[in-house]
């Protein structure tokens, strides 16, 4: 607890170090360095607590409000997400060593940049209403100040606008929430509101609340409509911390409030979370695979991962709701294994984003190709990356979704007829998404790197620095550790889920072989390293039989391409052919209209095809309401230019209407 | 001793799946020139043409990239381990834990995966054709894949294969779950094989290749890998149809020798009448147009979910 | 009963679900008609069977009656129909087939909820079968309001007049299932002489026989 409160002042002491470091040549490595070294320390704290299974911590500290004072605690929960926080600062810090140079203005991140990551582990560690929204509000300003740092560009000034707009709206739901929770008491730590459990009506409004909130940070549809525009505007290790990372202290809201706090959950709860989660896992990548520009992509991918593990959560509602123990922990650690995983493969993926940005200065894929040989180690990240996320063993994003259709195939046992229903339809959206991202991944990835350059910027580029290499590859082999050794990280984490649901998974280190046996060893299990190991004795046996029979000989040539190969790279497939048949069979969700203008035969323009896509909750959600609250300031306005004497009247008025009150009122 | 049988059992299955999947495909093509009145290849072809392809010399288009040439190699060895998995002639293999019916799902859709990039490695038209129809028709197979594997799971109990296999044989009797599993398994086999009405195997045009393109620029000892990978799916896919709802003749776990060789001869056959349907069913319907075949595997996976959505309501279903 | 019985039993309710999606999912009109004589003849042998398991031997009548005239004389007449008047052969759907049949699932879990809550009591093959024949109604109601064409209309009518036959044999001991059913064919069978009607009115704007007489050139 210590060493984290230590480190969180460091971080402090860094960002202000950077405002007088200004944009000399040293402050970049300097400030990177000690976020570092803080974001490790921060790591090797609370994975002590978690794995030595010590009691919960709490300080009390009396800077902020004179009568609460700020009240911070770490128990197993919060020790958990600050591994999977600090994990992903950590190896971001260490890109940003290397590819914090090509910054342009290093003076518009560095002071945020520790900022953020201080403003991250507070709301983790708080233990009352105040600090953790003062907290969240500080983490949501300083990631705003890194969105708004490139701000030459105008779609990054509407991008952080929309934020700070939608952050706000987050806060303001989140402070409804508490304060409903605080009750008429007015009791704001947590230790006060868990003994406390509101009544019926004001935990469904909490529900609201919170999902609103905590959602529209993680990027729940159909409040996600910053997370696009926003992550890919900041700088590539900062998208990596917002998409990978602040999303899960999003998550950690949610699961603080709902398994925790609340109290006892009723049944219906999960069904506005599965619906909202379910549509988010399938939204999220059929809109990604539309998009062109690799960071947007990313940020939708995000969309549909949030959408996984708020499945997951959902259904650890339904069982805690139904006295079902043993399922809630299944579904609660399969959640919170995918915090894990997602923080781990898509931080790496925008830092592949970021080392192909700034060896080509190009974020759109149609102006790529060919980075297979131009940046070798880099291809072998965004492979590694792309297989985790599209959910592939041994790789560790197959187990978190392993163990979710595991706790699926546990659900019938509920007994409301609403959840029976609901969650075969959920496990068939979550079943497309995970098939639509192995086709999202295959385009991005198979477009950028291989095939043939598509502009000269991408033919001339080159693999990126040490640093940047290293923390790709850091992260690439934890994704591999996780996935080939499950076990460990389930057992890591049960001391989490023994707090929120009241049981934990069996014990795994324990089982012959390192396998995974989530219910019983007669209904299911599964081992990574075994897969692994069988998969490259296979190769190797089929390399060396092949070798040995058969002929070695090999001779590089021109491609065949049915005897027709043709010269030009344009005539390769683009990422909007490769996306094209997906779009064809998803026509309706996407409201996709290709139009096509053919000129008439002897007229020499070229012909054109546009496609157009929607989002339609766009058009009917938020395009109304912005256009209320345009119509209402503009009707609001006059009361800038009344007379003095109506300013009078309307202060008389509200005096007589208060009086009114007084006398009426029994 | 009981482990060293259970074994040399494992590996006599891993090397009768990798023996048979040529003579499996030399005799579906036999059986289909019979049905269009030809004489057709000899049966035992597919190994002649294995033979002549890997002493071949490698044809390497010049900007084909390290993923293209060990691509065939991991397809490979993907797909071999799933078929090393699914119980042929016994159930209880030595390493069925391992991996369930899912993982065995997941593990052809890395193969699928690597397949997609090496056609888009040498940067062809052609390649980029049959890596987006083959994940198109993926991102609708996969998911009615996994719901046929909630509907046996929510009937057997557990997701894994042997357990399935033992409890087929012995509880069940016509459950209207399984047969709407069986209408979608047979759609999704369809579909994943690259068989007639989803692609043509044995066809060259460009509007119609989705496999075939996709490996277009193979050539000599890799396009022997790879076909032989074609041949080993297409075996498994028959085999857990058999394992799933035929699986009379599997040799449960501790059986002696005769129940294996009995186990053999039966798994034989099922492959055998398993082919002949498979061809029969290919020569009476025609090749679908592209975007009718979403529709045809949307409509495998509403009955996986159908399925499931009965299990879930009630269990005597 | 034997376990196997029940089993069949729901097998061809379940079959006959199958085939109701299988209408659905056709898009040409001859494939339609085929489907819809497998659709009867499914019929035929889940009322055969019914017959069989509850001993009633009228049953038997009523199976024969679905065979002969719904499988056979009335695909038969709908597709000479469909070439002398020249129908289009394509059906003409409102929406596609994808949300169509996202429907009728949402329809099929539907009937079983409903069923399965509202006859608690009751005897179990007797409660899933009900539930089955349900589900073909909806499903058959949902095929007559999503096309536009009137001879899948009358087929859509037709699948639905299959589901009530299903519910009337499964619930056993209702009287007059024979009459019934062939009073509805009856009913369809001038649905079918009405669509004809409707047709020629519209190429020659009138059905007076004698003006018809004056077109074929046949006036003395």
């Amino acid at each position: 607890m210590e060493v984290s409160l230590a480190a969180i002042g460091l971080l402090l002491g860094c960002a202000v170090l950077a405002v007088t470091l200004q944009s000399r040549a040293a402050a970049t490595r300097l400030v990177y360095c000690i976020c570092l070294a803080a974001c490790l320390a921060m790591l090797a704290a609370s994975a002590r607590h978690l794995l030595s299974g010590a009691e919960a911590r709490a300080i009390h500290l009396p800077i902020g409000l004179p009568w609460i004072g700020a009240r911070l605690r770490i128990d197993e929960l919060s020790a958990f997400f600050q591994i999977v926080i600090n994990l992903g600062a950590a190896a971001a810090s260490l890109y940003a060593i290397g590819y914090g140079r090509h910054e342009e203005a290093p003076e518009r991140v560095l002071p945020f940049y520790p900022a953020f990551l201080a403003g991250m582990n507070v709301v983790l560690l708080a233990d009352d209403a105040f600090t953790f929204l003062v907290s969240w509000e500080f983490m949501s300003l300083s990631s705003w100040a890194l969105v708004v740092s490139s701000h030459r560009e105008s779609e990054n000034r509407q991008a952080g606008y929309i934020y700070i707009l939608m952050a706000s709206f987050g806060t303001l739901s989140l402070l409804l929430a508490l304060g409903l929770l605080a009750g008429p008491t007015g009791s704001y730590g947590f230790a006060e509101m868990r003994s406390n459990p509101p009544s019926p009506g004001t935990a469904a409004l909490v529900l609201a609340l919170v999902l609103a909130g905590a959602g529209s940070k993680a990027g729940l549809v159909p409040l996600h409509i910053w997370l696009p525009l926003a992550h890919p505007a900041a700088p590539s290790h900062v998208s990596a911390l917002m998409s990978g990372v602040m999303t899960k202290v999003a998550v950690y809201g949610f699961v603080r409030v709902m398994l925790d706090l609340i109290g006892p959950p009723a049944w219906w709860w999960s069904l506005p979370v599965l619906a909202l989660a379910s549509a988010s896992a399938v939204l999220g990548v059929l809109f990604a695979l539309m998009q062109r520009d690799l960071k947007r992509l990313l940020a939708f991918s995000t969309i549909e991962n949030i959408g996984i593990i708020f499945i997951g959560i959902a259904l650890a509602l339904a069982f805690k709701a139904s006295d079902m123990p043993a399922a809630s922990a299944l579904a609660l650690t399969a959640a919170l294994l995918h915090v894990l995983n997602h923080s781990l493969f898509k931080s790496l993926l925008f830092f592949v984003a970021g080392a192909i940005l700034s060896a080509t200065g190009e974020r759109d894929i149609e102006k790529l190709g060919g980075l297979v040989h131009a940046m070798p180690h880099t291809t072998v990240a965004c492979l590694g990356g792309c297989l985790a996320i599209s959910a592939l063993p041994p790789l560790n994003g197959f187990v978190s979704e392993w163990l979710l259709f595991q706790a699926i195939l546990l659900s019938p046992e509920l007994p409301q007829w609403g959840l029976k229903l609901m969650i075969p339809a959920a496990g068939a959206m979550l079943a497309l998404g995970a098939a639509l991202s192995a086709t999202c991944f295959v385009r991005a990835f198979g477009i950028s790197f291989l095939g043939r350059p598509r502009s000269p910027v991408s033919a001339s580029a080159h693999d990126v620095d040490a640093y940047s290499r290293t923390g790709m590859f850091v992260l690439l082999a934890a994704c591999v550790a996780v996935g080939l050794l499950p076990g460990f990280a389930i057992d890591g984490m049960a001391g989490a889920v023994d707090r929120l649901v009241g049981t934990r998974m069996p014990v795994q280190a324990s089982i012959p072989w390192l396998s995974i046996v989530p219910i019983s060893e007669s209904r299911s299990s599964y081992n990574g390293l075994l897969v692994f190991f069988f998969i490259t004795v296979s190769t190797i046996v089929a390399v060396k039989a092949i070798h040995r029979f058969a002929s070695n000989a090999l001779r590089r040539g021109p491609a065949w391409d049915c005897g027709y190969p043709a010269q030009n790279p344009q005539t390769q497939y683009t990422g909007d052919s490769f996306a094209q048949p997906v779009r064809r069979v998803f026509a309706d969700v996407l409201r996709a209209r290709e139009t096509v203008e053919m000129p008439t035969p002897g007229d020499p323009r070229p012909a054109r095809l546009s496609v157009a896509i929607r989002d339609l909750l766009w058009e009917l959600l938020y395009a109304p309401i912005s256009g209320w609250i345009s119509s209402s300031a503009a009707l609001l306005n006059h009361l800038q230019f009344l007379t003095i004497r109506r300013y009078l009247s309307l202060v008389f008025g509200a005096l007589v209407l208060l009086l009114l009150m007084v006398a009426i009122w029994p | 001793m009981a482990l060293m049988i259970d074994l040399f059992v494992q590996g006599v299955q891993m090397l009768l799946v990798l023996a048979l999947a040529p003579l499996l495909l030399g005799y579906t093509r036999k059986v289909k020139a019979r049905l269009l009145l030809r004489k057709g290849p000899p049966v035992l072809q597919p190994y002649r043409d294995l033979l002549r392809l890997s002493r071949k010399e490698v044809v390497l288009a010049e900007n084909a990239s390290w993923i293209f040439r060990s691509g065939p190699y991991m397809i490979f060895a993907a797909t071999w381990v799933a078929a090393a998995l699914v119980p042929t002639f016994a159930a209880g293999l030595q390493f069925s834990w391992t991996a369930d019916l899912i993982a065995i799902t997941a593990l052809l859709g890395s193969a699928r995966l690597f397949l997609a990039l090496v056609g888009m490695d040498v940067g062809t038209s052609f390649g980029g054709i049959g890596a987006s129809r083959e994940m198109m028709f993926a991102s609708v197979a996969e998911p009615a894949m996994i719901m046929i594997v909630f509907t046996i799971a929510l009937v057997a109990g557990s997701t894994q294969l042997s357990h399935i296999a033992t409890f087929m044989t012995s509880h069940v009797g016509l459950r209207v779950s399984l047969g709407l599993a069986l209408f979608a398994l047979i759609i999704v086999a369809l579909a994943e094989n690259a068989r007639i009405p989803v692609d043509n195997p044995a066809t060259h045009l460009e509007l119609t290749m989705v496999h075939e393109a996709m490996v277009l620029e193979y050539s000599g000892r890799h396009l022997a890998v790879i076909e032989m990978a074609a041949a080993l799916k297409l075996l498994l896919y028959i085999s857990l149809i058999g394992c799933i709802f035929a699986p009379w003749g599997i040799a449960p776990v501790g059986a002696g020798l005769t129940d294996y060789a009995v186990g053999i001869i039966t798994y034989i056959a099922k492959l055998a009448v398993g082919g002949f349907l498979l061809v029969l069913f290919e020569t009476s319907i025609a090749k679908m147009r592209v975007f009718r075949v979403p529709e045809f595997l949307g409509a495998a996976l509403m009955l996986g979910l159908l399925g499931t959505l009965l299990l879930f309501v009630s269990r005597s279903f | 009963m034997e376990r196997i019985f029940l089993d069949v039993a729901h097998m061809l309710a379940g079959g006959l679900v199958l085939v109701s999606f299988m209408l659905l999912y056709q898009d040409r009109m001859f494939g339609l008609l085929n489907v819809f004589a497998l659709h009867a003849v499914v019929l035929s042998l889940s009322v055969g069977w019914q017959a069989h398991i509850q001993g009633a031997p009228h049953l038997y009548a009523t199976a024969l009656i679905a065979l002969v005239l719904k499988a056979l004389i009335i695909p038969v007449a709908l597709h000479r129909v469909v070439i002398k008047l020249g129908i289009h052969r394509t059906i003409e759907t409102v929406g596609g087939i994808g949300p169509t049949m996202l429907a009728g699932i949402g329809l099929v879990a539907l009937s079983m909820v409903v069923m399965l809550r509202a006859t608690a009591a009751a005897d179990p093959l007797a409660r899933e079968d009900l539930a089955f024949a349900l589900a073909v109604v909806l499903l058959g109601l949902l095929m007559m309001v999503t096309r536009r064409n009137a001879v899948s209309q009358i087929v859509g009518f037709m699948s639905l007049e299959n589901g009530l036959i299903l519910a009337a044999t499964g619930a056993k001991g209702m009287p007059l299932v024979v009459e019934i059913s062939v009073a509805f064919s009856v009913l369809v069978a001038f649905i079918v002489i009405g669509v004809f009607l409707f047709r020629i009115r519209e190429r020659f704007d009138t059905v007076d026989v004698q003006a018809l007489d004056d077109f074929r050139g046949e006036r003395r």
